[in-house]
C-alpha cells in the first residue's frame, strides 16, 4: 500500500485543531489585556487635564458633552467641553459622581432597560437606542420631549419622564411605569450622560445632526 | 446498516436524557408563547401593557430559549455517552439530582421574572430578581446554581470519557463542554463601566453561540451520521476535527465583530471583520459534509444491491439536514449580511440583528436538538427504523416555514429601520419612531406575528408527535 496522505490522517487534523484553537485563544487573551487597559474608566484628573479617555470618569457629568465630526478619524466623537450644570450643580465630587453612576448602572439593570431599548446598540429593538440619548435634540431646550414635561433643563425633563413615563406618551408604544424613584431617576440620567461621553467609534452615525431629511423634519 | 445500540431501555444515562429533553421541550413551548406575546405587542402596543410588558415577555422569550437549549444539549450528551464510550455514564445519581436542582431553579427564576418583574436599583435586585443583561438575565443566586450544575455535568462527562472508550466525538465534547461551562463565569460580575460590562458579556454570548455551541453541533451531527445512516466513523471524525479547527479558528477572534461600537478600540474593526467573515466557511463545510456522507453511504448500499434508504430515523434525520442547511443560512448568510463594520454601523441594534437571531438560533441549534429528541423517542421505544407521521410532517413544515417567514419579515423591518431611522434620520428618538411608524415596518410586523403563530401551531404538532410517534405501528421494530 502506498504511503498514506497526511491530509486524510485524523491525528493531523486533531493536532491542527488544537494548535489553531490555542493560537486564536492566546491572541484573544493578549488583545483583551490591551483593550481592558483602553476601556478602563478615566479619572477626574484626566478630565481636568484634558486627557481623552475612551470611557471618561463619572465626573464627566459636570461638563457639557457634544458629538463632533473628527476629520482625522472620519467619524463623530464625543467632545467634553466647558463646565455645565447637572441637577443644579457643576461641582459633583469624584465620590458623589461615582455613587450616582453606580446607582444609575444598577438601575439600568434592575429596571431591565435592555429588554426594550438598546444600550451601545445591544439589547432589544422595541424602543429607541440609548447610547447617545443624552445628546438627543428632542431633550434639548427646543426639543419636544423637554417641553412635554414642562421642565427647564434636560436632566430634569429626563428624570421626570423616567418617573412617570406613561403620562408622557410619545408614540402608541409607551414606556411602562417601572416604579423609578426620584433618586433612581437622577442616577439613571447620570448613567445616560456618562454613556453619551463614551467613544463608540462613531456609532450611531450622524446622531442628531440630520434635519430636513424626511418631510422637512 | 446503521447502529446496533438503538435501545435506551436499561441505560440510566438515556433515561436521564429523556428527562432533560422533556423539560427542554416544555421550555421551548414557553419560549414560543412569550415570543408570541412580544410579537402581538409590536402590532397592538396596548396588549398586556403594565401587566406583562414587552421587557418581561422578551426576557422570558430569550431566557427560555437559552435554557431549553442548554437542557437539550446536556440531554443529548447523556443520550450519546453510553453509545460512544460503551459504558454506563459515571456519576449518574449526581446527574439526576442536579437535573432536579436545575429544573427547580429555572421554575423559580421564571416565576420571579413574571410575578416580581422589576426591583429597586440595588445589588439585591441583581442577586434575587434578574441581572437585566440580555440572554443571561438569571439572577446571581441562580448563576451559582448553574455553575454547580454545569460542573457536575462536565465531571460526569470527563469521568465517563476517561473510563470508557474515548472516541473523537467524546474528546471534542469533553474539551468543548469544559470551555462552555468555564465561559459562563465571565458573565458573573457587576461593574459600573458599561463598556467593560459588555466586553465580558460578549465573551459568554459570542463564545457560546459562535464557538463552543457550534463545535457542539459538529459533534452531535457526527454522532447522528454514524447512528442514523451508518456513516464511517473515521471519515466523520476527520471532518469533525477539520470543523473544530475552522470553527474555533474563525469564531474565537470573530468575537471582534461585537467590539465595533461599545467603546473598544478601532483595531477590532479589522480583526472582527476578517475573522467573522470567515465564520460561514465551516458552516458551508458542515452542510456539504452531511449531504456528502448521506449520498456516499446510500450509494455504497445501492452498489451492494440494497436500494432501501440507509436512514433509520426519518424524522430525526430530516431535522439534522435542516440543521446543516439552517446553520449555513441563518448563522452563515444572515450573519455575514451585517458583519462588516461599514454595514454594521447602520444595522447594529436594528431588527436586522433580530432577523439573524431568529434564523441562526433556530437553524443552528433548535433543529438538531429537536432531531436528538426524535432519536431518544426511537431509542426508548426500541424502534429499528422510525418513519414520519402526518404530525411529524406538519410540525416540520410549520416550524421551519414559520421561523423562515419571521426571519424574512424581520429582515424587511430591519431594512426600513436601517434606511429611515439610521441613514436618513441619524438614529434619534424621533428618527426611531419615524422608522417604526412606516407602512412597510408595520406590515413586516404583521407578517412576523402571523408567522410566529404558524410556528406556535407547529410546536403543538411537534409536542403531540414526540409524545405519540413511538406508539405508531408503521415503524420497523
Amino acid at each position: 500500500m502506498a504511503k498514506r496522505s497526511v491530509w486524510s490522517d485524523n491525528r493531523f487534523w486533531q493536532r491542527s485543531a488544537a494548535w489553531v484553537t490555542g493560537f486564536a485563544s492566546i491572541l484573544l487573551i493578549w488583545l483583551t489585556f490591551d483593550t481592558s487597559a483602553q476601556i478602563s474608566m478615566g479619572t477626574d484628573a484626566d478630565l481636568q487635564n484634558g486627557v481623552t479617555k475612551r470611557v471618561p470618569a463619572p465626573t464627566v457629568i459636570n461638563y457639557k458633552i457634544t458629538y463632533e465630526m473628527d476629520t482625522v478619524r472620519g467619524h463623530e466623537v464625543p467632545v467634553i467641553g466647558e463646565k455645565e450644570m447637572f441637577f443644579g450643580r457643576d461641582d459633583w465630587s469624584e465620590e458623589e459622581a461615582a455613587e450616582l453612576l453606580h446607582l444609575g448602572k444598577l438601575g439600568s439593570q434592575s429596571k431591565n432597560c435592555m429588554n426594550c431599548h438598546t444600550l451601545l446598540g445591544n439589547g432589544a429593538y422595541y424602543a429607541p437606542d440609548l447610547t447617545k440619548a443624552w445628546l438627543d435634540p428632542a431633550w434639548g431646550p427646543e426639543g419636544s420631549l423637554q417641553s412635554m414635561t414642562g421642565k427647564s433643563s434636560k436632566e430634569e425633563a429626563m428624570a421626570e419622564f423616567l418617573q412617570h413615563p406613561s403620562q408622557y406618551p410619545t408614540h402608541a408604544r409607551m414606556m411602562p411605569d417601572l416604579g423609578i424613584t426620584a433618586e433612581e431617576a437622577q442616577g439613571l440620567v447620570a448613567f445616560l450622560k456618562h454613556m453619551s461621553s463614551i467613544d463608540t467609534n462613531g456609532f450611531p452615525r450622524n446622531f442628531g445632526k440630520i434635519k430636513g431629511a424626511v418631510h422637512g423634519k | 446498516m446503521a447502529s446496533n445500540h438503538l435501545t435506551g431501555v436499561g441505560s440510566e444515562s438515556k433515561q436521564l436524557a429523556t428527562w432533560y429533553f422533556t423539560f427542554a421541550a416544555i421550555l421551548f413551548g414557553a419560549q414560543l408563547l412569550f415570543g408570541l406575546v412580544a410579537a402581538i405587542q409590536y402590532v397592538m402596543p396596548g396588549f398586556l401593557f403594565e401587566i406583562v410588558d414587552f421587557s418581561v415577555a422578551r426576557m422570558i422569550h430569550i431566557n427560555a430559549l437559552v435554557v431549553w437549549m442548554v437542557f437539550a444539549m446536556f440531554g443529548a450528551v447523556y443520550w450519546l455517552l453510553p453509545d460512544e464510550t460503551g459504558i454506563e455514564t459515571v456519576g449518574i445519581k449526581i446527574g439526576k439530582l442536579l437535573f432536579w436542582v436545575f429544573a427547580g431553579a429555572i421554575v423559580v427564576v421564571v416565576l420571579v421574572y413574571l410575578l416580581v418583574q422589576v426591583g429597586p436599583a440595588t445589588e439585591s435586585s441583581i442577586w434575587l430578581i434578574h441581572e437585566g443583561r440580555e440572554y443571561i438575565e438569571a439572577p446571581r443566586w441562580a448563576d451559582f446554581g448553574i455553575v454547580v450544575v454545569a460542573l457536575g455535568f462536565v465531571f460526569n462527562l470527563f469521568a465517563t470519557g476517561m473510563k470508557g472508550k474515548q472516541t473523537g466525538i467524546v474528546t471534542v465534547l469533553m474539551a468543548d463542554m469544559l470551555a462552555f461551562a468555564g465561559l459562563y463565569l465571565t458573565g458573573m460580575f457587576f461593574t459600573d463601566n458599561i463598556s467593560v460590562d459588555q466586553f465580558w458579556w460578549w465573551w459568554v454570548i459570542h463564545l457560546w453561540v459562535e464557538a463552543t455551541w457550534e463545535v457542539y453541533v459538529g459533534a452531535i451531527a457526527a454522532y447522528g451520521l454514524i447512528t442514523m445512516i451508518g456513516a464511517h466513523r473515521k471519515v466523520v471524525e476527520m471532518w469533525l476535527w477539520i470543523e473544530v479547527a475552522m470553527l474555533f479558528g474563525s469564531g474565537i477572534l470573530g468575537l471582534g465583530h461585537h467590539y465595533f461600537w461599545i467603546g473598544t478600540p478601532e483595531y477590532w474593526w479589522e480583526i472582527g471583520a476578517l475573522f467573522s467573515a470567515l465564520e460561514p466557511l465551516p458552516l458551508v463545510a458542515m452542510f456539504i459534509h452531511v449531504l456528502y456522507d448521506w449520498g456516499k453511504t446510500q450509494g455504497a448500499e445501492e452498489a451492494k444491491g440494497n436500494p432501501a434508504s440507509v436512514i433509520n430515523n426519518k424524522p430525526a434525520f430530516t431535522w439534522f439536514v435542516l440543521n446543516a442547511f439552517g446553520n449555513f443560512l441563518g448563522a452563515g448568510i444572515w450573519g455575514f449580511f451585517h458583519t462588516l463594520p461599514q454595514v454594521n454601523l447602520y444595522t447594529h441594534g436594528t431588527q436586522f440583528t433580530s432577523a439573524h437571531g431568529h434564523l441562526a438560533f433556530f437553524g443552528a441549534y433548535a433543529t438538531i436538538l429537536i432531531g436528538m429528541m426524535y432519536m431518544a423517542v426511537q431509542g426508548t421505544n426500541g424502534i429499528k427504523v422510525m418513519k414520519s407521521t402526518k404530525s411529524t410532517i406538519a410540525a416540520t413544515w410549520m416550524i421551519a416555514g414559520g421561523v423562515m417567514g419571521m426571519g424574512i419579515a424581520l429582515t424587511i423591518a430591519g431594512y426600513v429601520q436601517v434606511m429611515v431611522s439610521r441613514a436618513q434620520m441619524g438614529a434619534t428618538w424621533a428618527g426611531y419612531f419615524d422608522g417604526q411608524s412606516g407602512m412597510w415596518f408595520a406590515q413586516a410586523m404583521d407578517w412576523r406575528l402571523f408567522m410566529g403563530a404558524v410556528t406556535m401551531l407547529g410546536f403543538v404538532f411537534l409536542a403531540k408527535d414526540l409524545l405519540s410517534i413511538g406508539k405508531a405501528t408503521h415503524h420497523e421494530r
